[in-house]
C-alpha cells in the first residue's frame, strides 16, 4: 500500500469519524429537544388538569381545619392518616373517577356528617398542617356553612313543627335560632322558622343528615358559596348611631306619619296614640258601643 | 441463534438446574414477600382491625409511634410553599437515611407495588417473545422527575400526585381502589407492548428521584467473581436496567471495580439468583 494510499483512508476514516460524531451531537441535540418538548407538553396538560381536579364539589366537605381549597390541594399528600384517625370512620379517601381531587379527605354530610370531636384527631394526624394543628377548639371549625336552601319544602315553612335540624345542632340556639313569624295561611298560628347563624355554624352536617325531607332542606355549602359580603363602604345607620352615641347624619331626620293633629304613632310604644282630650269629647256619629249601632240598624229596620 | 432465544425467554433454568430452584428465586421470593408484607401490614388496619401501620406510603404511622413519610411527596409540597409538620419531618429524614445508605431504589424494588406489576409485564413479554420496542430515553425519568417539582410551583398544587400510579395503586389497594386498576392495567399493557421495562425504567419521576437519593449508597450489588462470567445473558435479560451491569461484570480489562455502582441499580438481586456461576452477591460500597 503507497503513503498516499495510507493517507487517503486515514483521512477517510477521520472524516467518517468527524461524520458520525456530528451525528450524534446532533442525535444528542434532537432528542434533548424532543424530550423537553414532550415534558413540556406533558406538564401543560397536567397543569390544566390540576386547576380543574381542584374545584372541590359543593356536596363534599373537608375535615375539620382544612386550608382554604386552593391551598388545601399544594399540601395534602394524601396519607389518610386523616381517615384512620376518625374514631366515627366519616372520612374517605377520594378515589380515581370520582369527582373530588384524587386521594383528598373528605365526607358528605347526608351520609355521615362530622361528630365534631373535642380533640379533632383527624387534624391531630395531618403530617403537613393540610388540616390546621392551629384549630384548637371544634367550635371554631369552619368546614362549611348550614343554609336552608328550600324554603319551599321545608316543612316549618308550612306551617308544621319540625325543628330536627335545631334540636341536633352541636350548638342549638347558636348556630341554629327558631324565630317566629305569622302564619298567614291559618291567620292565627305562628311559623317555627330555623334560621343559621354564620358566626357560630361549623359546618359539621348534621342538621343535613337529620332533615327529615327525602332530599334535606337545610345543606352545608361551601362558605365561599353560601356567604354573601356587604360592599366594604356600607354603613348600617343605627349601628354607626349606637357606636357613636348619636347620629351621624344631623339633623336626624324624624320620620313623620301623616295623621290628624295631635294623633301620634310609634310602633315601640304601643302604636296609635290619641291626644288625651279626643278620648273625652268624642264628636263622632258614631256610637263606640257597638250594641247601639245594632239598635239603630234594627229601628230602621222595623221603620 | 435458537438456543440463545429460547435461553432468554427462560433466563435462569441453569441456575435452577445448578442450584437448586430456591437459591435460584431467592432474592425474587425474599423481595415479594417484603412487598406484600408491607401491603398486609397496611391492610391488617382496615380489614382485620389490627392497626400496626396506619396511612400509606406518603405518609404513615407504626404503632403510634413511629412516623415515615416520603421525601419525594414531601418535597412537592415544599415546592408549592407547605412545610411539614415536626412528626412529618422525622419520617422524612428517617426515610431519607435509610435510603441514602440501603440504595435509592430499593424502593422500587423491595417496596414499590408498581414494580410487581412491570415484573410481570417483562415476564409476560419474555414468555410471548416480543421483541419491539418504541425507543426513548432512559433519562426521560429525570425530565418528568424536573416537571413534576415545578409544577407544584407555578400553581401551588402537588399536581402529581393526581397521576401518579404508585402512589394510586398502593393507595387504592388499602384506601378504595376505585378506577385505578385501568391505570395498572394500562402500564402493564405498555410495558408488555410498547415498551421494555417502559415504566419503571425510562418514566417513572418516583424511580428517578430515588435513584438520585441512594447515588452514594452503601449496600449494592456486586460482580465479585466476573471472572467466572461464561457470557450466558441471563443477566442482562432479567436485569429492569441491563445498563448498570456492563461495566462491574465486563471492565476488568479496564480496571473498572467489579461493584455496581450505579444509581440505577435496584438492589433487586435477580442477577444473583440467576447466574448459575455465582457471580455475583451482595456487598458494600466500601468492601471493593
Amino acid at each position: 500500500m503507497s503513503d498516499k494510499q495510507k493517507r487517503g483512508l486515514s483521512v477517510e476514516s477521520e472524516g467518517k469519524q468527524a461524520g458520525k460524531s456530528k451525528l450524534s451531537r446532533r442525535k444528542f441535540m434532537g432528542d434533548t429537544l424532543k424530550t423537553a418538548c414532550g415534558t413540556a407538553l406533558l406538564g401543560l396538560g397536567m397543569g390544566t388538569y390540576s386547576r380543574q381536579a381542584s374545584s372541590f364539589p359543593a356536596w363534599t366537605i373537608r375535615p375539620p381545619g382544612a386550608l382554604p381549597e386552593d391551598e388545601f390541594s399544594g399540601a395534602c399528600i394524601r396519607c389518610g392518616l386523616c381517615v384512620r384517625d376518625c374514631p366515627y370512620d366519616m372520612l374517605r379517601l377520594a378515589e380515581l373517577g370520582e369527582q373530588v381531587a384524587l386521594g383528598t379527605p373528605y365526607f358528605v354530610a347526608r351520609e355521615k356528617p362530622c361528630e365534631m370531636c373535642e380533640d379533632i384527631p383527624c387534624a391531630a394526624a395531618c403530617p403537613t398542617n393540610a388540616l390546621s394543628h392551629e384549630l384548637k377548639n371544634i367550635d371554631d371549625a369552619r368546614m362549611g356553612l348550614a343554609v336552608l336552601i328550600d324554603q319551599e319544602e321545608c316543612i316549618a315553612f308550612q306551617g308544621l313543627r319540625c325543628e330536627v335540624c335545631y334540636n341536633v345542632c352541636p350548638l342549638e340556639g347558636e348556630a341554629i335560632t327558631i324565630e317566629m313569624q305569622p302564619n298567614r295561611r291559618s291567620g292565627k298560628h305562628a311559623l317555627f322558622i330555623p334560621v343559621v347563624h354564620s358566626d357560630a355554624c361549623t359546618g359539621c352536617g348534621k342538621c343535613e343528615k337529620a332533615c327529615i325531607l327525602e332530599e334535606a332542606a337545610i345543606k352545608v355549602l361551601p362558605t365561599h358559596l353560601a356567604k354573601g359580603l356587604l360592599g366594604k363602604h356600607y354603613r348600617l345607620g343605627w349601628k354607626q348611631k349606637e357606636k357613636a352615641g348619636h347620629s351621624l347624619v344631623t339633623p336626624d331626620i324624624k320620620h313623620r306619619y301623616n295623621l290628624p293633629e295631635g294623633v301620634r304613632y310609634d310602633y315601640n310604644k304601643g302604636g296609635l296614640e290619641l291626644p288625651p282630650e279626643a278620648k273625652l269629647e268624642r264628636d263622632s256619629p258614631f256610637s263606640s258601643n257597638p250594641l247601639e249601632s245594632l239598635k239603630k240598624l234594627q229601628n230602621q229596620e222595623s221603620k | 441463534m435458537v438456543k440463545q432465544t429460547a435461553r432468554n425467554q427462560f433466563p435462569g433454568q441453569q441456575a435452577i438446574e445448578k442450584k437448586g430452584w430456591w437459591l435460584a428465586h431467592k432474592w425474587l421470593i425474599l423481595r415479594r414477600m417484603v412487598q406484600l408484607g408491607i401491603l398486609a401490614l397496611f391492610l391488617a388496619g382496615p380489614l382485620l382491625d389490627v392497626w400496626i401501620v396506619k396511612g400509606n406510603l406518603a405518609s404513615s404511622l407504626t404503632l403510634e409511634f413511629l412516623p415515615l413519610s416520603d421525601p419525594y411527596v414531601m418535597l412537592q409540597g415544599l415546592m408549592s410553599g407547605h412545610f411539614p409538620t415536626t412528626e412529618g419531618l422525622i419520617g422524612v429524614a428517617i426515610v431519607l437515611l435509610f435510603y441514602a445508605l440501603v440504595g435509592g431504589r430499593v424502593y422500587c424494588s423491595w417496596v414499590c407495588p408498581v414494580n410487581i406489576v412491570t415484573d410481570a409485564a417483562a415476564w409476560f413479554r419474555r414468555k410471548l417473545g416480543i421483541k419491539v420496542s418504541s425507543q426513548f430515553s432512559r433519562s426521560t425519568r429525570y425530565w418528568l422527575l424536573g416537571l413534576t417539582l415545578i409544577l407544584p410551583l407555578i400553581t401551588s398544587a402537588i399536581v402529581w400526585e393526581l397521576f401518579n400510579p404508585v402512589s394510586l395503586m398502593f393507595r387504592g389497594i388499602i384506601f378504595g381502589i376505585g378506577w385505578a386498576w385501568m391505570v395498572i392495567l394500562a402500564i402493564f399493557a405498555f410495558d408488555v407492548f410498547v415498551s421494555q421495562r417502559g415504566w419503571c425504567g425510562h418514566l417513572c419521576p418516583v424511580g428517578a428521584f430515588y435513584s438520585l437519593l441512594g447515588h452514594k449508597s452503601i449496600v449494592r450489588v456486586s460482580a465479585q467473581k466476573r471472572e467466572q462470567c461464561d457470557d450466558c445473558n441471563d443477566c442482562f435479560v432479567v436485569c429492569p436496567e441491563p445498563k448498570v451491569i456492563r461495566p462491574a461484570l465486563k471492565g476488568a480489562d479496564k480496571g473498572i471495580s467489579p461493584l455496581i455502582d450505579e444509581a440505577n441499580c435496584t438492589n433487586c438481586g435477580r442477577c444473583i439468583d440467576v447466574c448459575d456461576e455465582d457471580v455475583f452477591n451482595f456487598s458494600s460500597r466500601f468492601k471493593d
